[in-house]
Order: C-alpha cells, then structure tokens, then sequence
C-alpha cells in the first residue's frame, strides 16, 4: 500500500508558522483550563505545570541524543502542546510522577522514536494516557468530586492540591468519586432513572459540572474552526457518530441505555472531538477522509464507553483510528483537478 | 550414502579447523537467536515478566537445544535431505518431553506457571534453526558447543528481559527464586524500591515488545560505536600516504 504524500494542511496559509497553529490550540483549551480549575481545583493546573516542564527536558533530552537543534524544536512549542493536553486530560488528583510518567512516555515513545514531530503515528498525548491508564487505573479512575457534590463542600485549596499531588499517600477519600461516566459503567443492575437519582457521582450537580467543562471545550474547538486551525470534518463526524450510536441504542432499550445528551456532555467528548482527534499529524489528512475517521472514533467512544472495560474511551479510540487512518487516506484519495474519479485501489483485472 | 560421507569426510577435511571461539562469539553476541535473529520470540515476550520465570524458560530451551543439536549432529549423515526436517523436529519433540515431564517432577509450580510456553518449546524457530543451520553440517563437539552459546545467549536476553520487567513492573528483582532452586533461594527476593506502585504495563505484553525493542537499539548501538572504533583505529595506522607527481617537470 503506497503512502500518500499530501502536503499538510496547517502549513498552506502565508505567516503561519508551526509555532503559531500551536500556541492557538494552546490557547483554544484555556476556556477549558479554567472551568476545571474552578469546579476541581488546583490540580489540573499544577498537572499542566509538571507536564510541560517534564516533556521540555524529556524532548530536549532525545534531541541531544539525537543530535538535532534542541531550541528550533522546542520553539514549535508541539511538545508543550502534547504535555497541555495530557495535564488536562488526567485527574486532577493524580500524583506528580505519574504525570511524569505519562508525559516522557508521550514524548519519548510516541514522539521522537518515530523520528519527531510530523512522523509520528498515534497521537502522542494518548499514548501517554493510555500507557498510564493500563499501568495505573486506580489513581486515573478517581476523579474528584465537583465543588458542590463532595461531602465537605469544598474543592481542594492550592495547598491541598500541591500536598495530594506531591505526598505518596492517597487523596483523602472524601474528595474523590468516580466520573459520572465510571459511575454509570457500573450501575450493577440499577435502571437508568434509579442510578441517576441514587448515584451521588450521576447527581445533577455532578453532571453539570461536567456539562459546563464540555461546553468550555466546545467554545475552544469552535475558536479553532472560526481561526481554521481545524476542520469541521472529525468533529462534526465524531460528534454525529457518538449522537447516532447512543440514540439507537437508547431508544432499543431506554431502561438501561444512556441518553445521548449524557454522551456527549460527560467525560472527554468535546475535548476529543475537538481537541484530539484533529491532531493534523496522526489523524487522516483528506476531507473525505477526516469523515470516515472521525466517524469510526465516534462509534468506538460508544462502544468501549458501552461494553469495554475502561471508564472513558477516547484515548483508545483515538489509537485505533489512528492506526486505521493511512488506510482511510488510501481509500479516499482527492480526484485532482482535471481528472476523471480517482483510482479506489486495485478492481480485480486491474494489473494487467 | 559410502560416497556420501567420502565426500563429507573430503570437505570436512579440507575445510579449516573449526573455530570454537567464533562460535561463542556467534551465540552469544554476534547471532544472538533474541537480538539478532528475533527467532523464538513468543516465549521471549510472553514469560519474561520475573527473573524465575525467565531462567526456567531459558534453561529449559538450553537443554532442548543442546540435546537436539547433539543429536542431529550424529544423525546427519544417515538422514535424507527429503525428510530431514521432520527427523529434526521429532527429536527436538523428545528432548522438550523429556524436560516438560523432569520439570513437572521438579519445579511443578513453575511448570504450571510457565504452563504451555513449555511445549510450544518444540516450536522456537531458533531451535529448529540451529539444527537446520549449523547441526546437520558440523561434528558433534561444534553442535554442542554451538546449542549451549545459542541457549545461553537466548537465556542472557530472556534473563535481562525479566529482570527489567520485574524491577519496572513490581520494584522487585529475583522475587519466588525459591520455584526453581528450592528453599535455598526462598531469601533471594530484592526488594529494590519498597512502597512501589506496580506498573502493569511493563508486567503485560507490550512491555516486553518495548523491552526487547530498547535492548535490541542498545546492542545496535553499541555495534555502530564499536565499528566506529575500529575504523577510527585503522585510520591512525595509515599515516599520510605519499603522492608521486605526475605532471610538470621535475624539478
């Protein structure tokens, strides 16, 4: 299977540099940054703040080794990026040399193995996630309780949230509960209406929370598109795919299923569609085939959201799609100007 | 087959002496059966997760490989090309019975924990290729010399491997030594880091996938910067040569 070159599409515009797309997505999620911080405390910013330190010394460090410009590299600000998106999207209880962890493993294994920035398969920041996912559940499957639903009324202070994350003993209990997602994964028999009106971490307070961090991602993803960073292909793809998985299954059996307004409003949809699936390096390249792949991201969030044995779903599903996509860019290759259709790889009698 | 081996013995007369440390130096770095061949990799990757696990392994796929190449090696003039590889692959069948049913009698629980990895013994591409490659055309004494450096080089990188994971993967090294050498070594476990979070991943496959890629970058490394060396060094001995002049008049 020949590999497609197609020029990338963020480079085309006159003045916009690489640098520059990615300080804009940098700058797209700070909506987000701060509704989190405000409904979670602290600890997403401390995490932000580990995380971009770790990947500078851990991509600087591979560029030494490989004997590359280390100041050219790390001025495109790509590995700053990757360690943004992992600090938000681990918990924010999570300990320091986890997030560590998770972010060298980003950069070293995912990234600069495959030759740095623009050769990398699967989205760095994922890997990263998902490496630390597999490795740890039980720290990255507690989240913490939004301000009004944890028992002492209160998010963590600054303190708080520098000792939780820096002491080797675990968060105190009562300020962590599973995500409304985890929490509905394992409603063990409840109907859909008695978990939601039993479950402390389905209460509506909890899931509004989640609500206003989804919708401040939105905000972000939209900024993206009104600047065209991205495309509306993979999220509105995604987005539409997830919507049409949860709606048929929700209406096969509404007594079990989740609505698809829970789908999209909880856990890393918004922040996925837009945020991680547009990645322009490990993600399909043409409009048709942005479609496709966001399309098949979105019916494996539901699916291993559904069956799979992990809370959330993004990160693997996104991995997946991302092994899928140079196939995807084969099968949905642009008909160029003053040609018939393009070639759909080889019919049967076609290599004679 | 008279003229058969008259013409063995004629070649094998006329070929020089066999090189033992060549052979060493094959198996255990130069065509090492885990880093350079990749053969035998599904053992390799599937019960490297502790050291004890690792030296069962290792050790069994030794003695298989040893035997068999012994084995082969005294067989080979007697067995047709047409159906040597099935010969090869009844005898190496035998040899890992024999160490399934001496490791079910001895260390039955890292029998069962080792569980199918065992017989599928019979299956290490190295084993099999060993017989092929280097048995069924060399004396008994290179064979066997030739199995034990492959088994030992394989059983370093399987060992390596499980050390690594382990340590990654609990914070411990030598941990259940006991399975294998008996109540002696029920002290051995070192306990590297105490209060260790364990790191599933390293203990699951794809840890081992990523292991044995580091280990096989290391080696490739250390292979590039020897050849440097030894470049560097060749150079130093050819001090600057000497130019005839062609041209011109002579001055």
């Amino acid at each position: 299977m020949a590999l497609l070159r197609i020029t990338s599409p963020h480079t085309q515009r006159a003045g916009r540099k690489t640098s520059w797309v990615m300080l804009m997505v940098i700058a797209a999620t700070i909506p987000g940054l701060v509704v989190q911080t405000a409904l979670f405390g602290w600890g997403t910013l401390i995490n932000i703040l580990i995380a971009v330190a770790a990947a500078l010394v851990s991509e600087a460090i591979i560029l030494k080794m490989r004997q590359r410009s280390i100041g050219f590299f790390l001025k495109d600000y790509s590995a700053v990026l990757t360690a943004v998106l992992l600090g938000l999207a681990l918990p924010p209880s999570v300990p320091w040399w986890l997030t560590v962890t998770a972010v060298s493993f980003a950069i070293i294994f995912a990234k600069q193995v495959y030759g740095g920035l623009g050769n990398n398969p699967f989205n760095p920041a994922m890997v990263g996630y998902a490496i630390v996912l597999v490795s740890f559940p039980v720290p990255m499957t507690q989240w913490l309780g939004s301000a009004d639903v944890v028992a002492t009324q209160d998010t963590l202070s600054f303190v708080h949230s520098i000792a939780a994350i820096f002491s080797s003993a675990p968060v105190i209990d009562g300020y962590t509960m599973a995500t409304p997602l985890d929490a509905f994964k394992h409603k063990e028999g409840l109907m859909s209406s008695e978990a939601f009106a039993s479950v402390e971490a389905l209460s509506s307070g909890n899931l509004s929370s989640w609500f206003y961090v989804n919708m401040a991602y939105l905000a972000g993803g939209l900024a993206l598109l009104y600047f065209r960073i991205i495309t509306w292909h993979t999220p509105v793809a995604l987005l539409g795919a997830l919507a049409v998985m949860a709606s048929l299954f929700y209406m096969i059996d509404a007594s079990n299923a989740a609505t698809p307004y829970f789908h999209l409003t909880t856990g890393a949809a918004m922040f996925g569609a837009f945020f991680i699936a547009t990645d322009p390096v490990s993600s399909c390249t043409s409009n048709k085939g942005k479609l496709f792949y966001g399309c098949g991201i979105g019916v494996l969030i539901f699916i291993i959201r559904t069956w799979g044995g992990y809370p959330d779903a993004v990160a693997f599903a996104v991995l997946l799609m991302n092994f899928a996509a140079p196939f995807i860019d084969y099968y949905s290759q642009p008909r160029a100007y003053g040609h018939k259709k393009a070639k759909k790889g080889l019919k049967i009698g076609d290599s004679q | 087959m008279s003229e058969n081996n008259l013409a063995d013995s004629a070649t094998e007369t006329t070929k020089p002496a066999t090189d033992y440390a060549e052979i060493v130096y094959n198996g255990i770095w130069k065509n090492n059966p885990a880093l350079v061949q990749l053969l035998g990799l599904c053992p390799l990757l599937a019960v490297t997760s502790t050291v004890v696990n690792a030296i069962g392994l290792g050790l069994a796929t030794l003695v298989v490989l040893v035997g068999s190449n012994i084995a082969v090696s005294l067989i080979r003039h007697y067995v047709a090309d047409a159906v040597r590889l099935p010969a090869f692959v009844m005898i190496i069948a035998s040899f890992t019975t024999c160490i399934e049913l001496l490791m079910q009698a001895y260390t039955y629980e890292l029998y069962q924990i080792l569980g199918i990895f065992i017989p599928l013994i019979v299956t290490n591409c190295a084993i099999l290729g060993r017989a092929d490659a280097f048995a069924s055309r060399n004396p008994v004494l290179p064979s066997a010399l030739d199995g034990f450096m492959m088994g030992l080089g394989f059983m370093f990188i399987l060992v390596l491997l499980g050390g690594m994971r382990e340590l990654i993967g609990q914070g411990t090294l030598f941990s259940d030594m006991s399975l294998l050498f008996g109540d002696v070594a029920a002290n051995w476990k070192w306990t590297v880091f105490s209060d260790y979070n364990d790191v599933l991943f390293a203990i699951l496959p794809p840890g081992a996938f990523i292991g044995l890629g580091i280990l096989i970058a290391l080696k490739n490394y250390w292979d590039i910067k020897e050849k440097a060396r030894i470049e560097a060094q060749k150079e130093k001995t050819a001090p600057g040569s000497k130019r005839v002049r062609v041209t011109g008049n002579v001055a």
